[in-house]
């Protein structure tokens, strides 16, 4: 009793891309490790890790993109990339958890208790810090890395709000020209989008040396700089992937491939860019503005 | 329905090959579920005697009072590397690779949803394990501030830190994406007929464990990277000078960590529960109340973490919520033993092997949750934290508990995977042995506890002796009978009585209808799934 979709499940043949990543990976890191344990060889490492790891993606995504436009992928096995893709990003959201998690439990607990508020302040605050008054944001008691301005929310951050929030409407149009059928309209509305991502880098970029170079806000400004740079700069690294993601769709939509009913790769990038424009909202409210 | 084999040949239609490519390189490149589920069952039973290996050593430091073999340093690098060994190289990856194994012969599938995906998963694993390994050779040596890596003492080691945050970082990747290809598997590859409700325990408990995964490990990665940015780039998460809180750390690992205990135990009772219907010869009790007491367990998994760290000067509120939560556990896990037992009552049992391993899971873990009972009382914590009783009470879970659930698995489908019948008199001494040993490795850690010998140090006082002296006779007796599994498995792979394609009378489910090894692709064809062939 076989059912046509079970049938032509694709299993694919033997592959040699993941064991190309593994040792990319092991090089990248482990050069990484080295060099910041103060060992210049390991730059060598990490430099031949990432031009493995480059390989092994343009090599991976390539041969998946050649089986998806020869229609060796059912029905069934688009469920499977969808559903793939939807639980990678719940594992990214989670990821940000831990440093939103990070944000609010210094922000409520630890920063008030070192200040001597409640039963456990009274504890260690006065004891140790007797001269620290709680307040965010924050450098500490010690006021690690000196006194530092922040970043007004209704400046930079705003523009950057609004051109990633666009950048959502963006992605959108293209999708729906996508499904009727409009390929130029599809590739204007991408390439705007992908436009938009760059700006919002370029603000970020410009918004980090104004930090660095006029603020004195830096990694080093205590618990504030701490989470502000981790948050904004993990976002940043999202924003990039998340770009050049849309960036290989653009060009792929430019060479002719999608159809209005098989689009996978184009919603897994579109689904990805709402999750960094989404974890962006969270960053622009708890850390820019409140 | 024996008739699967010839299905295959005839089915063979887009791929050229039917059979695993021949040479090495086929478990390098392999996509198959079954190659690779045997890769990461190998692998897993290497790290298991690496850190046994280690556990060997501390046993045998502990042995007498003062410093004998190891010195502290060196000491507390073998208790570090134990523990992260143990759990990430060995307990991890056996479920994983059960999972490869039974999840597409079980739902009726004929692999793994994203195979290439799944070669990554287990690939990155040896890497990782070798980055974590030889931090062993470099200056300072391996990591030993505990497999918990807490601040700040974790942050003043040599250079092994930024190599183990790397390594957590790896086995993370290969956590995530196995959990996704779980997942995908059992909600997108399932059999017409196969309702979720028709799943098998094991499936249903694996797709738990999954979604565990997936919110637990990215965090673990976000915890470690804090520790790498506060060593290496002035960053001060962990450090109250600049407003930021050591115990900060300890809610955010811990938040992974208590989730984690539930990765390695959810496939356990999926596994029990699997073996004991078999061989008692009854359908399983409370099938649905198993689902749910499974999902409860794993949504209380996320509000218990605190209850690590009562000791570490918490709010009165934040330990009456912790400590009634984690006590709340013990109902679902209540409903769970009730359910195994309910099971086995008025039942035809006999005694083979897996049934042996699987009884002795729910007598000894049961003993680990009474004694996580007790611990879960915050001020009776306040006694027992850092010490013996801490170790022996997860020592029960994880050994007689996730070990022994592994064991029980290994041989009740061991027949099925190689075709072979194991040596069910080897499987018994195996069992026995190791059941006695693993009681007196950990019991008398209990007794240490309570007299209030701390855990982590390698020199003790000398009223701790003779209960250290037993506990480590325990530990060697405990650690040789293991080489008896490996020849049992060994053996089992070579040659041997062969398997029937039920191996066992009293089995149900879809892996049984297969041959004895299963075809290489499993289900070309996929099964109609009745009422009656459903969980067993």
């Amino acid at each position: 009793m076989a059912t046509a979709t079970h049938d032509s499940y694709y299993v694919p043949h033997g592959t040699k891309w993941p064991i190309m990543g593994s040792i990319g990976l092991f090089l990248m890191l482990g050069g990484f490790a080295t060099m910041l344990n103060g060992a210049n060889a390991g730059k060598t490492f990490m430099a031949i890790g990432a031009l493995v790891i480059i390989t092994m993606l343009f090599g991976w995504f390539g041969q998946v993109i050649r089986e998806s436009e020869t229609g060796a992928y059912n029905a069934q096995v688009d469920v499977s990339f969808r559903m793939g893709m939807i639980w990678f990003i719940v594992s990214e959201v989670l990821f940000f958890a831990a440093f939103f998690g990070t944000l609010f439990y210094a922000r409520i607990y630890s920063v008030p208790w070192l200040g001597g508020e409640g039963m456990k302040g009274v504890a260690t605050g006065p004891v140790l810090w007797p001269n620290f008054e709680a307040a965010w944001p924050t450098n500490g008691p010690a006021s690690v890395g000196g006194a530092f301005e922040t970043i007004p929310a209704f400046g930079i951050p705003a523009l950057n709000t609004a051109i990633l929030l666009t950048s959502g409407v963006t992605v959108t149009l293209a999708h729906w020209a996508l499904k009727r059928g409009d390929r130029s309209a599809l590739c204007r509305w991408l390439f705007a989008t992908v436009a938009l991502g760059f700006i919002f880098l370029y603000f970020q970029g410009v918004e980090f040396g104004h930090a660095y170079g006029d603020l004195n806000l830096t990694l080093h400004s205590g618990i504030y700089g701490s989470t502000f740079f981790m948050l904004t700069g993990f976002h940043g690294l999202h924003v990039t992937i998340g770009a050049l993601m849309l960036l290989v769709i653009l060009l792929r939509s430019l060479k002719g491939h999608f159809t209005p009913e098989r689009h996978f790769a184009f919603e897994a990038a579109a689904w990805y860019w709402h999750f960094v424009d989404v974890v962006w909202l969270g960053l622009f409210i708890f850390v820019y503005w409140l | 329905m024996s008739s699967h084999t010839a299905h295959d040949e005839h089915h063979a239609h887009d791929d050229h090959h039917h059979g695993p490519e021949p040479g090495l390189m086929r478990w390098v490149y392999t996509t198959n579920h079954k190659d690779i589920g045997t890769l990461y069952m190998l692998f897993a039973l290497l790290m298991f005697f690496v850190g046994g290996a280690l556990a060997m050593g501390i046993r045998a430091e502990l042995f007498q009072p003062g410093i004998q073999i190891l010195e502290p340093e060196l000491f507390n690098q073998f208790t570090t590397m134990h523990a992260l060994i143990m759990v990430f190289g060995a307990v991890m990856p056996a479920w994983v690779g059960f999972a490869n194994w039974q999840i597409p012969i079980m739902i009726g599938a004929p692999d793994m949803a994203l195979p290439r995906m799944n070669n990554w998963s287990f690939w990155i694993l040896p890497f990782a394990f070798t980055m974590l390994g030889m931090t062993f050779f470099i200056p300072g040596g391996a990591p030993a501030a505990g497999w918990t890596m807490y601040p700040p003492l974790v942050l003043q080691g040599g250079w092994n830190l930024a190599f183990m945050v790397f390594a957590v970082h790896l086995m993370g990747m290969s956590s995530i994406m196995g959990a996704i290809n779980v997942i995908v598997t059992i909600l997108n590859m399932r059999a017409p007929g196969m309702t979720l409700l028709r799943m098998p325990l094991f499936i249903w408990t694996w797709l738990i464990t999954a979604f565990l995964l997936i919110a637990a490990m990215p965090v673990l990665a976000g915890a470690v990277t804090m520790l790498l940015t506060d060593r290496f780039f002035g960053t001060s998460f962990f450090n109250a000078a600049g407003g930021g809180d050591p115990v900060m750390f300890q809610h955010v690992f811990w938040f992974f960590g208590h989730p984690e205990v539930y990765i390695m135990i959810l496939p356990a009772f999926g596994v029990v529960s699997q073996i004991i219907p078999t061989f008692a010869r009854k359908p399983l009790f409370g099938y649905e109340s198993m689902v749910y007491a499974t999902a409860s367990i794993a949504f209380l998994s996320f509000i218990v973490w605190a209850h690590h760290m009562f000791t570490v000067g918490m709010p009165l509120t934040g330990e009456l919520f912790f400590m009634f939560t984690t006590m709340l556990i013990a109902v679902p896990t209540g409903v769970k033993v009730f359910n195994w037992v309910a099971t086995m009552w008025r039942g035809a049992m006999t005694f083979e092997t897996p049934m042996l391993f699987a009884l002795a899971f729910v007598i000894l873990f049961t003993i680990g949750g009474f004694s996580g009972l007790m611990l879960a009382i915050a001020p009776v914590d306040f006694q027992y934290h850092d010490t013996y009783f801490v170790v022996a009470h997860f020592h029960y879970v994880l050994v007689p508990g996730a070990v022994f659930a592994l064991f029980a698995g290994a041989y009740y489908w061991l027949p099925k995977w190689t075709g072979h019948m194991y040596d069910e008199k080897l499987g018994q001494w195996h069992f026995w042995l190791s059941t006695i040993s693993v009681n007196v490795l950990f019991f008398p850690q209990h007794f240490l506890g309570l007299a209030g010998m701390p855990r982590r140090i390698p020199d003790y006082a000398v009223q701790f002796a003779d209960w250290n002296r037993i506990s480590s006779l325990g530990g060697f007796a405990f650690g040789l009978s293991q080489l008896i599994f490996v020849y049992v498995v060994y053996k089992a792979i070579k040659g041997g009585e062969k398997a029937t394609d039920r191996v066992w009378e009293g089995a149900h489910g879809l892996e049984w209808t297969l041959s004895s090894p299963p075809p290489y692709h499993s289900f070309n064809t996929p099964p109609k799934v009745t009422e009656a062939e459903a969980h067993s």
